[in-house]
């Protein structure tokens, strides 16, 4: 898995919430037995018109987000189906992270992501960073006003670094244990095989047809 | 020290090592396998020289790409759903993995199959490479959907790497009034919470409501768990649970001595009374009245006797939001739900295609015929649901009201096989997506029960069924 230390990259913006995942890739691209050539059909129905070519209307054709890797989006980005393409899809494109904002809501905190296209994310050494609301609105504003707004992410630090007149940056909160996999760049199943016998000696206690401790 | 829920026991049973890092490698009962997330992760297990730790514990079946109309069923034309098909069939070969082949009895929709045969009983950890995993919740069991990579772990594991959820108990008080289903349930929690409103959590469902519920109608609220952002939903076993699994011949569940032994283990899971959740919701059922959706997100919904909400006006979303989905689906604010015309009616998917949902609907639509300008279709879960509407002469009503009637799979829950709305189409629909595209490129889809269906398969609209009959 590539590691995730310091990015600096060109910041687009995709002014939607709730993107679910037959969003950012259609069910046509799932047929593919390969890993690999999802990057063209990210956001397919959005991004291409009925002759098949780029939709001028949509956000990220806009030539100023030519090149970028850092997404910034609204809340509850990645929703519905578990479908990894849709990582393969946002990766393959070229962007190493997305941010998007957590949203209070009666009083509890609705995470910026869907918890499977997360969990995908970090499979695949995407960083998904949860901003506050009006810090991502910021980001937005900025990137509105100058032209191919810069943003560096530190993970190590926690941070974007915005790259505009005066730089901006936040702070932002991650799992301990997701910032460590993404840093070192990890590959989880060599890392559970060092388990191997502790999965063997929990087997022969563990009845899988009642679930039951024998 | 307070109580367990159903949830802590079942994980606290699983758990195989609390690493260093504070995560937990979480061991799995049942892996479910189907053939879309599969083929990389049975590829990745090929490059790095890796078996399949538990072939005897994993079990798959081809259900999104395949045609369900008998003539095209055995031949898929589209040679990349073929193809697709036909890795599956190669990879459960080479690793040993048991599969249920299009000629089987038992193919159909993963998480249709599972309960269906004993697959899925009380107590388990059951996931699958689909994010519906969370149907087979209803059972008692902590079910969840995973990416490829992760299905790659569990196949070279059997475990999972996982971070331990918080817990939210939902409980729905009274009793659901006529013609009001669980499918109404799900839709108004998702409606009052949001589709992102139970993300981290795992909910268990509970009260009375819930408590009268059968086991198909258990799975649908579980099924939708995921619309509402939550991995799994739960509902505790109890005596509705373990006639069903006795009920038929269900070769994976325990049997005989086994059954009983395994009974008496499963009445110990419920969540004891003193257990505490991280959340709780209470929501008064008897108070629900049949749900339509209107927008490009289950949790844009509303009751079938208001009217398409103006922009300004739906709680959790933005203004534009609102006005790209209501372009989208071709609505003006302020239309009565019961008088938006439908092209389409769909009834199927692994959310409300198991043999109870297909009787209600026959109920309904006995002895009459569909309105002429609707397309009717009828997909059940799996093959063994279609045997049985055979046999209970079920798919002669639907043929009688001008129904096509169809081989199993997820067809038009998605449309990744042949079965696909046109742009703009308008569809009333028993699955549980009614994003954009989700079931054809501009197709519309409003997501509501079986039994709302019928009725709008007989009147070409939505009607509120409360107060209706055919
Ligand atoms: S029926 Fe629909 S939701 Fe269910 S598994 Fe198939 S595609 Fe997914």
């Amino acid at each position: 898995m590539q590691a995730f230390q310091t990015h600096r990259g060109i910041v687009a913006t995709l002014d939607r919430a709730n993107v679910d995942t037959d969003q950012i890739i259609p069910k046509q691209f799932l047929k593919s037995i390969k890993r690999t050539g999802f990057g063209e059909s990210l956001f397919f129905d959005w991004r291409y018109g009925a002759d098949g070519k780029a939709n001028p209307d949509f956000e990220l054709n806009d030539p100023k987000f030519a090149g970028a890797s850092i997404l910034v989006t609204r809340n509850n980005f990645g929703c519905g189906s578990s479908r990894e393409h849709a990582v393969w899809a946002v990766a393959q494109y070229g962007f190493r992270a997305i941010i998007a904002p957590w949203q209070d809501r009666n009083g509890g905190r609705v995470p910026g992501f869907a918890d499977i296209f997360r969990n995908n994310c970090v499979k695949n050494g995407i960083l998904t960073i949860e901003l506050s609301e009006p810090e991502v609105d910021t980001l937005f504003e900025q990137v509105e006003r100058f032209k191919g707004v810069n943003a560096t992410i530190d993970l190590d630090e926690q941070r974007v670094i915005l790259h505009v007149d005066e730089e901006i940056a936040f702070h932002f909160d991650i799992d301990p244990v997701v910032k460590d996999h993404l840093i070192r760049g990890l590959d989880d199943i060599a890392l559970t095989l060092e388990y191997a016998n502790d999965i063997t000696a929990f087997e022969k206690t563990h009845d899988t047809q009642l679930a039951e401790t024998v | 020290m307070a109580g367990k829920t159903l949830f802590e026991k079942i994980w606290e049973r699983h758990l195989v090592k609390t690493m260093a890092d504070g995560t937990a490698l979480l061991y799995i009962d049942r892996h479910l396998v189907h053939e879309v997330t599969s083929p990389q992760a049975f590829e990745g297990l090929r490059m790095a020289k890796r078996p399949v730790r538990r072939p005897d514990l994993s079990f798959a079946t081809m259900d999104h790409n395949v045609p369900t109309t008998t003539a095209d069923r055995m031949t898929i034309r589209d040679p990349i759903s073929a193809a697709q098909v036909e890795a599956l069939r190669n990879n459960c070969k080479a690793f040993g993995v048991n599969l249920y082949d299009l000629q089987s009895d038992h193919q159909g929709i993963v998480h249709i199959i599972g309960p269906e045969m004993g697959i899925t009983v009380p107590g388990l950890t059951i996931v699958c490479g689909d994010s519906h995993t969370s149907t087979h919740g209803a059972f008692g069991t902590l079910a969840f959907g995973i990416g490829t990579s992760e299905v790659e772990h569990v196949l070279a594991t059997q475990t999972l790497r996982q971070t331990r959820p918080k817990t939210f108990r939902v409980e729905f008080t009274g009793r659901l009034p006529h013609g009001v289903t669980s499918k109404d349930m799900i839709l108004k929690l998702i409606g009052q919470i949001g589709t992102a409103g139970g993300t981290g959590y795992v909910i268990e469902y509970a009260g009375e409501a819930v408590r009268a519920l059968s086991m198909e109608a258990r799975m649908t609220i579980c099924n939708m768990s995921i619309e509402g952002g939550a991995r799994a939903g739960m509902i505790a076993p109890d005596d509705t649970t373990y006639e069903y699994i006795a009920a038929a011949d269900r070769p994976f569940a325990p049997q005989g001595e086994s059954f009983e032994r395994a009974r008496a283990y499963w009445q110990t899971l419920p969540s004891d009374a003193d257990a505490v959740f991280d959340r709780e919701l209470t929501i008064a059922a008897d108070q629900i009245a049949p749900q339509v959706t209107w927008g490009t997100n289950p949790g844009m919904v509303v009751d079938v006797t208001d009217c398409v909400p103006h922009p300004q006006e739906v709680p959790g979303h933005s203004v534009r939001d609102v006005e790209q989905a209501l372009t989208y689906m071709g609505l003006e604010p302020g239309t009565p739900m019961t008088e938006i015309k439908l092209d389409t009616v769909f009834i199927g998917s692994c959310t409300n295609a198991r043999i109870e949902d297909l009787r209600k609907v026959a109920g309904i639509i006995k002895g009459r015929r569909k309105a002429d300008h609707v397309r009717v279709i009828v997909v059940p879960g799996s093959q063994q649901v279609r045997k049985q509407a055979e046999a209970e002469g079920i798919d002669q009503i639907f043929e009688a009201v001008g129904a096509e009637w169809r081989h199993a799979g997820c067809s038009m829950c998605l449309g990744m096989n042949p079965d696909q709305l046109t742009p703009g189409e308008r569809c009333a629909s028993t699955s549980n997506r009614n994003f954009e595209g989700r079931q054809g490129k501009g197709g519309r889809t409003h997501l509501v029960s079986p039994e709302m269906a019928a009725a709008a398969l007989l009147e070409g609209h939505f009607v509120d069924i409360r107060n209706w009959s055919p």
